[in-house]
């Protein structure tokens, strides 16, 4: 008995702790019930704008754990892409090499910007999201200052495809096919394994040579990663395995087979490592526990709606590599001195100073790394969608990345990985199916695109205000009458009203 | 020399900058040959058609809440209030009935339901700030944009039968822009219109002395009612109210009460945010539905910081000072780009950078000062 009522108050405590999200998934599902879309279509989409999204909504999280709020300056960093996309593009670079050109541009650009950002930031503590907003859109002002006047204006450009014929500012659309749409998403996995091996094989050749002058202790994992990382690449030289690695997408069932695959063997290797050290059985329940929910899920994918899904989604490999690789920075970087400082000046910048952290400085890097990131997002972003719009591709970047954010359960104070892509996926699965939802429902497609930019809206306002509520019930309330607390005298009323 | 310095710390640079600006592009039109008492004319109707909408801005700062970016929300309220008005009018007859009388009685009924809406809007508004203390402007932002979301569905779900206002064919929805050149457009404002329609006792409302056109009915309006606010803020109500936004331990103190006082002053702001935007609609003779109000709140803040308000403090000065210089530099602005550099589009870059400019400007103030 007791243990039933400990299992409802853990359910009623998980649906308390993720309302947001929750309540998110249910009008999702009836929207998606609603619009009547075949699934092909709405996971397609869907993991399309996964691609597109993701590593921007990643890029939120550090200012989060820093204390700086929902970064809405991350349109900084977006305009830092374009400016280097535009003169790539200008220039007739194209294919992997143009986006290597432009990460090299656009790089030093926004940590330039991301500094500025975070200075101004810190003369502003306590306002950074609103100066955030504000700042996003006077950076918007500065960009078509320099895209509509000075690129031609006063830097001279001749390309009548990307100009305005008068000779003075940039056209409204940017076609970035031949260029570099795809530049990303193309990149076939053979070449991503040989050059993840030579990677590793660089670093562990230097970490050998730094063991064998005694500065740096060779330990067993970077061996095992140099193992795993050989056998891969040697792997990729077999026939089959090199034909299946030689394209650039992936359907989405062996995708999902293989991740199966991985956190399988994780587990199995779990299991024989507390055999090894003769653990009590608690130590391989879990486990063993997992390893048949991967088996129940992978017996999922025989169902034939979901395996017909499943063989239709193809996914571009580098940019999920991509994310990934940021979701685990991001993780990382919580265990680092640096993460520990953030989260030391996000708790309390009193406190953080006391014990000797430059607070000022902690948030100017979390807004560099912030800004950084969000540059490369917008590059991602700018290759998969393969139109670059000149004026509008930037404006709502930080309203959705931040819709998404909070639809996941994050808020103000806290941002977790899970979060950020469970709410990119609950969002923008709400985006593809609202329109066909509101046509049905209401025979009016528009109200269903209105529908979901006032949810976008919604649900920040409504994020904002229950944190705000929540850091307001906490502070001291003012004193009421009488308090000692108020030891001056009142100022007479005349000399406060200056009307 | 020490008093130039005070004077200089007391206007700051940006707002000095600005001032220069609008002095230069003044001498710029009128050695570039354009008429002046024509530009003065657009000068000063854009000065009165944003007046009110800026005049919202001083009840929310003086009673505390800060900026209010959620003006939207009032505006929103009279745009429901003029449509409604425009619908009964037009089901009513009102034009077959009453000829000359009909618009002054849209015009009437427009303001009564959108002030109505406005107070009621404003006073749930009011009571959801005082829950968010010290984070009102980032919420208010939100809500304002929630609240523009939110009517375009309204917009787009209503089913009228004045032809002016909805789609024609579709039976459903509202259109971007209602012309209201059959209603209440340029009832105040428009010379044009007065002469036309209205009887001969009234030709005084809108008239011209050579090319210079007076609007003396909405100058009367907007005069009136910075007298009101000005009246407001010298009674005890007011007074307390200063105080509540001033300081509000020390009002507290003195037996005030701060929260009661914060929901009045927005909703008074949220109110002349209501008749603000249906005086705009007036003087520009359409009324703009759906995402046109989504950034006025930024315009309306932007106008009284530039006149020297700040986050804490403003006054009816400003308001006038301000709106007079951020249209001025937009009007003036449009002929004198477009004659030297042909670039259609600067003026409105040049809009977003001042006004966003001196909102930053302005928030990095007052935070530098409580640190």
């Amino acid at each position: 008995m007791k243990q039933k009522s400990n299992v409802l108050n853990k359910v009623g405590s998980f649906v308390f702790d993720n309302k947001v999200m929750i309540g998110f998934a249910i009008i999702c599902l009836v929207a998606i019930v609603l619009s009547g879309s075949p699934m092909t279509f709405i996971v397609d989409g869907v993991m399309t704008r996964i691609t597109r999204n993701t590593f921007t909504v990643l890029a939120l999280i550090i200012p989060v754990i820093a204390g700086l709020g929902l970064n809405f300056g991350i349109v900084i960093g977006a305009v830092a892409a374009q400016i280097a996309v535009f003169w790539v593009v200008y220039w007739g670079f194209e294919g992997f090499g143009g986006i290597l050109l432009t990460v090299l541009i656009a790089t030093p650009l926004a940590v330039w910007f991301g500094y500025l950002v975070g200075k101004l930031f810190n003369r502003m503590k306590g306002a950074e999201m609103i100066a955030g907003l504000i700042l996003g859109y006077f950076a918007d002002g500065l960009y078509q200052l320099l895209f509509l006047v000075v690129i031609g204006g006063i830097i001279p450009v001749n390309n009548p495809k990307l100009i305005i014929s008068g000779g003075v500012g940039v056209k409204n659309t940017i076609d970035l096919t031949g260029n570099l749409k795809y530049a990303i998403d193309s990149v076939r996995m053979v070449d991503i394994v040989t050059v993840l091996f030579y990677a590793v094989l660089a670093i562990t050749v230097i970490k050998a040579i730094l063991h064998l002058v005694k500065k740096y202790q060779l330990k067993r994992n970077d061996l095992t990663l140099f193992g795993v990382s050989a056998l891969a690449f040697g792997i990729s030289y077999i026939p089959v395995v090199e034909r299946f690695l030689s394209t650039d997408r992936l359907v989405l069932l062996d995708a999902f087979t293989g991740v199966l695959i991985v956190l399988a063997i994780i587990q199995i290797a779990k299991i024989i490592k507390s055999i090894i050290d003769k653990q009590p059985a608690a130590g391989i329940k879990k486990p063993v526990l997992l390893l048949v929910l991967y088996g129940v899920l992978y017996g999922l994918t025989f169902i034939p709606a979901i395996e017909e899904v499943m063989l239709f989604v193809k996914l571009p490999v580098l940019p999920f590599l991509l994310i990934a690789g940021l979701a685990w920075f991001n993780q990382k970087i919580l265990s680092t001195r640096l993460g520990q400082n953030m989260r030391t000046v996000g708790q309390s910048m009193s406190v953080a100073n006391a014990s000797g952290i430059n607070s000022d400085q902690t948030r100017v890097l979390a807004m560099i790394i912030s800004t950084m990131l969000a540059c490369w997002g917008q590059i991602i972003f700018l290759q998969n969608i393969g139109t670059f719009s000149t004026y509008g591709a930037h404006t709502q970047i930080a309203q959705f990345a931040i819709a998404a954010l909070l639809v996941g359960g994050a808020s103000v104070q806290k941002a977790t990985n899970k979060q950020a892509i469970i709410g990119v996926i609950l969002f923008h699965t709400l985006f593809i199916v609202a329109p066909q939802a509101g046509k049905e429902l209401f025979n009016n497609a528009q109200i269903g695109e209105y529908f979901r930019v006032f949810v976008s809206y919604g649900v920040i306002a409504l994020s904002l205000a229950m944190h705000a509520w929540k850091v307001f019930k906490k502070e001291v309330r003012p004193p009421t009458e009488g308090s000692d607390l108020i030891s001056s005298k009142p100022p007479e009323i005349s000399e406060v009203v200056n009307t | 020399m020490k008093t130039l310095k005070t004077f200089y710390d007391n206007i700051g640079l940006p707002r000095l900058i600005i001032a220069l600006f609008f002095v230069l592009l003044i001498v710029a039109s009128i050695l570039l040959g354009f008429s002046p008492s024509a530009l003065f004319s657009d000068v000063v109707r854009r000065w009165l058609m944003y007046g009110t909408l800026v005049l919202a801005m001083v009840p929310g700062i003086q009673s505390g809440i800060g900026l209010n970016f959620g003006i939207s929300l009032g505006i929103s309220s009279g745009l429901f209030g003029a449509v409604l008005a425009m619908e009964v009018a037009f089901v009513r007859d009102w034009n077959g009935l009453y000829g000359a009388g009909s618009p002054w009685m849209t015009l009437g009924l427009a303001l009564l339901l959108g002030i109505i809406f406005a107070a009621i809007v404003g006073t749930l508004y009011g009571m959801l700030l005082n829950r968010v203390k010290g984070s009102e402007m980032t919420v208010s932002t939100y809500v304002g944009f929630s609240a523009i979301a939110f009517m375009n569905i309204v917009w787009l779900s209503l089913a009228f039968k004045n032809g002016e206002l909805s789609w024609p064919l579709q039976g459903q929805g509202l259109r971007n822009t209602a012309s209201l050149s059959g209603s209440f457009g340029g009832l105040l404002s428009n010379p044009d219109v007065v002469q036309t329609t209205q009887p001969e006792w009234l030709h005084w409302l809108a008239f011209r002395v050579g090319d210079f056109t007076i609007p003396l009915g909405l100058v009367l309006v907007f005069g009136f009612l910075c007298f009101l606010v000005w009246l407001f803020f010298r009674s005890k109500s007011g007074i307390a109210m200063s105080g509540a936004g001033e300081n509000q331990l020390f009002t507290t103190s003195s037996g005030i009460n701060v929260d009661k006082k914060r929901i009045q002053g927005t909703a008074i702001s949220t109110v002349l945010g209501a008749v603000g935007i249906i005086l705009y609609a007036q003087t520009y003779g359409f009324l703009q539905l759906y995402n046109a109000p989504l950034m006025m709140g930024f315009a309306s803040v932007a106008s009284i910081l530039i006149g020297g308000a700040t986050v804490k403090r403003a006054k009816i000065s400003h308001v006038l000072i301000g709106t007079l210089l951020f249209q001025g530099i937009l009007v003036t602005a449009l002929p004198v780009i477009n004659e030297v550099v042909e670039i259609g589009t600067l003026p409105e870059v040049l809009r977003i950078i001042i006004s966003n400019g001196i909102i930053l400007y302005a928030l990095s103030k007052t935070k530098g000062e409580n640190q």
